[in-house]
């Protein structure tokens, strides 16, 4: 076998620049090689990012500090390479791409001139020679009307775009390593499957080496060839790509692929014949941007959107970044006023009531956000910030704050976590706080807008299992937004898909998510990565409909 | 472009229009006659009718307004009633030391304070980031009358480099303008780099973090490059809003300074009218700073657009 062109030998990476701090990255070993994807896989906290900087040499000074083992790039040793020496390794023999393209890409100069940058500092090549090969890399990325392009500056591009300009910036003095730090997991997985199989061709035409980094399964089995599961700075399980897959050696890789929820729905429930909690009838939602002189632009985020829930069901909204489902939801929770249609809140209209008169029915309906790292106020104790709510609503404190003690065993928390604060819980254990927080108020429907996509896989399959738990018990029906797939099939009863603030498709999440009958579904479900995979039961899926048949 | 900053100018004529509705409304909506406040407690009645002629007061109040905004477009903000000069001419003689003064000291500051917060920024943490903000402490607590003496003490007393006090136009040559404005501009800006400093500081901070200065670090270009071309812009926003006011605050709010150095700017005349409640200067003061926050926050504006693309009006 060839050499390696990144080795990576027993690192240790601590906090602090004394030895003895504790260790973010504890012995691991891998090793890529030419033309080979190697993905390090791992929850948050697993040390991969911190592994991946610590080899660009571009770890935060003086707070993490590697102490221990080597990096070998191509033969030569990273960690104790000048700072002079790292520069001009990077780019030219490795370089890196990020998750977040919209922020990676510096806004106020052209994109262009930031490939450029790196051609001048580290060729000689004359300006004209250097914009050809911009231009030729920007068509090997196939981004359209390049010259256009290389002028542009980064917020006149979609987040795809931005991606290939990140991607024609780090291939561009083809170096041998790439590494990239869960490039796709900011984009649609439509967008992302483009970029997925853009760095699959490029790889294959430069012999490149890629370290890849992600937390996505199905990402994983689209593009690796070999695997690195990593948990809390140790390297659990390598191996091949359909060995990891198939026979999982250690208990933590099977657990992580178990949570991995199914693209197949789960088997329906009974039709059902409770009543109708919510509907939303030609909802719609107009932006409208007011110019001092000439006509205003319009945006139509929501356009007639229609649908019902019932007590006791789930009713999920997919759609890709700007389909307008967080916007019917906040329409529907009305903590934005839709521009016309209506909303009905059990049986009675909600659109245009007043906010003061809308004040009793607010208690009805309660959501649950994204980021449960920002949706709790920080310098209030989880007690009160459930508490409040009913207190609002005429609750005694002490009564209130008892409530919150239930609601909190009821999310499988503590009681006594009533008197703590946000950030000494987890990003889950705040997720259980933000959906007792919701709960406080015995709402008949409860708006989850992406509350599971911060998550880990693990800890997604823990709320999962807790929202479809207290749904049971208490008959809540749920609006649930996300942009996941595999999440939708595993918790709707019905799905509505929406694009461009239109419902495209709607039905029984059996039969949407199965046999989709408009194009934008299918072109959906065909990219969700990782789909010919039932990662629950360690094998391909059509092996699984082989066996079953 | 073009287009915008015509708008912008069209906007700020109802801005100061309102101004001068109120510069109007100041005198005439006082309680009791607008004279006889003007004349003081001694008047005789001679003097109290003079003003009123003079201000046209036994005309109705919308023909009065007519009249007063009439003068004002063709440049004529009344008389004195102190010394009996025509406004116009006593700020024009106010207006240079003022101006030059306030350009000199922010333009000091800039240059001493940006590379100082750049720096403490960059080496965040430091001893040097804690010996920039110890000096930034230092500007924002020293009253600006003690730098100013302490400086005549030392360069115009004790060394004999520069004269004590006072003004000389430019016109009189660089050199004599020069070293009688180098002692106020290093007096005012001391507060003004602990400022800019501080802002500079705090903006860079925050852009060093951002995910761009990462992707320019990861390309392999060299630190003063991701400093100047990287992050430096992306700071600029902020710092140029608080050097703009920081210019405006200037050039009409420098009294302390003016008295220290017996310079004759517009700073102490405003306060010598207020105090003989001089109302014509008084006015012409109250919309020469309106005017000058407009015309400062319009320049700022257009400064955003042209540092940050994303910002379009």
């Amino acid at each position: 076998m060839t050499n390696p062109v990144l080795d990576i030998n027993n690192l240790v990476v601590s906090v602090g620049k004394k030895t003895g701090g504790p260790k973010i990255i504890d012995g691991i070993s891998i090793k890529v090689h030419e033309g080979e994807t190697l993905c390090l896989v791992g929850e948050s906290g697993s040390g991969k990012s911190v592994t991946s900087l610590t080899t660009m040499g571009l770890l935060p000074k003086g707070t993490l500090v590697p102490s221990g083992g080597s990096v070998k790039l191509v033969g030569e040793e990273i960690l104790t390479a000048t700072d002079r020496r790292l520069r001009q390794l990077r780019a030219t023999k490795m370089a890196m791409i990020f998750q977040e393209p919209m922020t990676a890409l510096n806004p106020v100069v052209p994109v262009g001139r930031q490939i450029d940058e790196v051609l001048r500092a580290h060729t000689r090549l004359d300006a004209r020679a250097r914009k050809r090969r911009i231009l030729d890399m920007m068509e090997q990325v196939h981004l359209p009307q390049v010259e256009r392009i290389f002028a542009s500056y980064p917020h006149r591009l979609s987040g795809g775009q931005r991606q290939r300009i990140m991607i024609a910036m780090a291939l561009v003095l083809e170096p041998k390593l790439l590494i990239a730090d869960e490039p796709t997991t900011a984009l649609d997985v439509t967008t992302q499957k483009q970029i997925l199989s853009l760095i699959r061709e490029l790889q294959r035409d430069h012999g490149t080496a890629v370290l890849f980094i992600t937390h996505d399964m199905g990402v994983v089995a689209e593009i690796a060839d070999r695997v690195a599961v990593m948990r809390q700075g140790r390297l659990v399980e390598t191996g091949p790509l359909d060995t990891v897959l198939r026979n999982p050696t250690m208990e933590y890789t099977r657990n992580l692929l178990a949570s991995v929820p199914s693209l197949v729905p789960r088997p329906p429930r009974e039709d059902s014949r409770e009543p109708v909690v919510l509907e939303a009838n030609d909802l719609s939602k107009v932006y409208k941007e007011r110019a001092f002189f000439g006509k205003g632009r319009e945006v139509v985020a929501a356009d007639k959107v229609t649908l019902t829930l019932r007590k006791g069901r789930t009713l999920g909204i997919v759609g890709e970044s700007g389909s307008g489902k967080s916007t019917v939801a906040r329409c529907i929770v009305r903590l934005i006023d839709p521009t016309s249609g209506g909303v009905r809140l059990a049986g009675r209209e909600i659109s245009d009531i007043s906010r003061r008169l809308l004040q009793p029915h607010r208690q009805k309906i309660q959501i649950v956000f994204q980021d449960p790292y920002r949706s709790l106020n920080p310098r209030v104790s989880v007690g009160e910030s459930i508490a409040e709510g009913p207190i609002n609503y005429g609750v005694s404190h002490a009564n209130a704050m008892k409530r919150a003690r239930e609601l909190l065993e009821l999310v499988g928390l503590p009681a006594d976590a009533v008197s703590r604060y946000p950030h000494q819980f987890s990003g889950g254990q705040r997720q259980r706080i933000a959906i007792a927080r919701a709960l406080a108020l015995d709402p008949d429907v409860l708006v989850a807008d992406e509350a599971v996509s911060a998550l880990d896989v693990s800890v997604q399959a823990q709320v999962l299992d807790l929202l479809d738990e207290i749904q049971k018990r208490l008959g809540i029906a749920i609006l649930f937004i996300t942009h996941d797939l595999r999440v939708a099939a595993q918790i709707c009863d019905e799905v509505v898909v929406m694009q461009h603030g239109r419902v495209v498709e709607q039905g029984p999440a059996a039969e949407v998510l199965t046999h989709p009958q408009e194009a934008y579904t299918r072109a959906l479900l065909d990219a969700a990565p990782g789909r010919h995979w039932d990662f629950a039961n360690f094998r391909p899926v059509s092996e699984g409909v082989g066996a079953s048949a | 472009m073009l287009g915008y900053l015509l708008r912008r100018i069209f906007a700020a004529v109802p801005v100061m229009g309102v101004v001068a509705l109120f510069v109007f409304l100041l005198l005439r909506l006082t309680p009791g006659d607008p004279a006889a406040i003007l004349a003081g407690d001694n008047a005789t009645p001679e003097r109290l009718e003079r003003i009123r002629t003079s201000l046209g007061l036994n005309e109705p109040l919308i023909v009065q307004f007519i009249t007063w905004v009439n003068k004002l477009l063709h440049g004529d903000l009344g008389t004195s009633l102190i010394s009996n000069l025509p406004v116009m001419k006593m700020i024009g003689q106010r207006v240079e030391p003022s101006i030059s003064i306030a350009l000199s000291t922010i333009i000091l500051a800039v240059i001493v304070a940006v590379p100082l917060g750049a720096i403490a920024a960059w080496k965040h943490g430091t001893w040097i980031d804690r010996f920039v903000m110890g000096l930034s402490v230092l500007g924002f607590s020293v009253p600006v009358f003690v730098v100013g003496y302490l400086l005549i003490e030392v360069f115009a007393i004790d060394l004999r480099w520069v004269p004590v006090q006072g003004f000389k136009s430019i016109s009189a040559g660089f050199g004599p303008f020069f070293e009688r404005i180098i002692l106020p501009t290093c007096a005012l800006s001391f507060i003004y780099i602990a400022l800019i400093a501080r802002m500079t500081r705090a903006a860079m901070l925050d852009v060093l973090g951002e995910d761009y200065v990462r992707t320019a670090r990861a390309k392999g270009i060299n630190e003063v490059a991701v400093m100047l071309r990287h992050a430096l812009r992306n700071a600029a926003v902020p710092v140029i809003t608080v050097i703009g006011t920081g210019f405006a605050l200037l050039i009409s709010g420098v009294v302390v300074t003016e008295s220290v150095f017996n310079i004759p700017g517009i700073g102490r005349l405003t306060v010598d009218a207020v105090l003989a409640r001089d109302y014509p200067v008084i006015q012409a003061m109250i919309l020469l700073t309106s005017l000058i926050y407009v015309v400062v926050n319009l320049l700022i504006d257009v400064a955003y657009t042209l540092l940050d693309p994303r910002i379009r009006y």
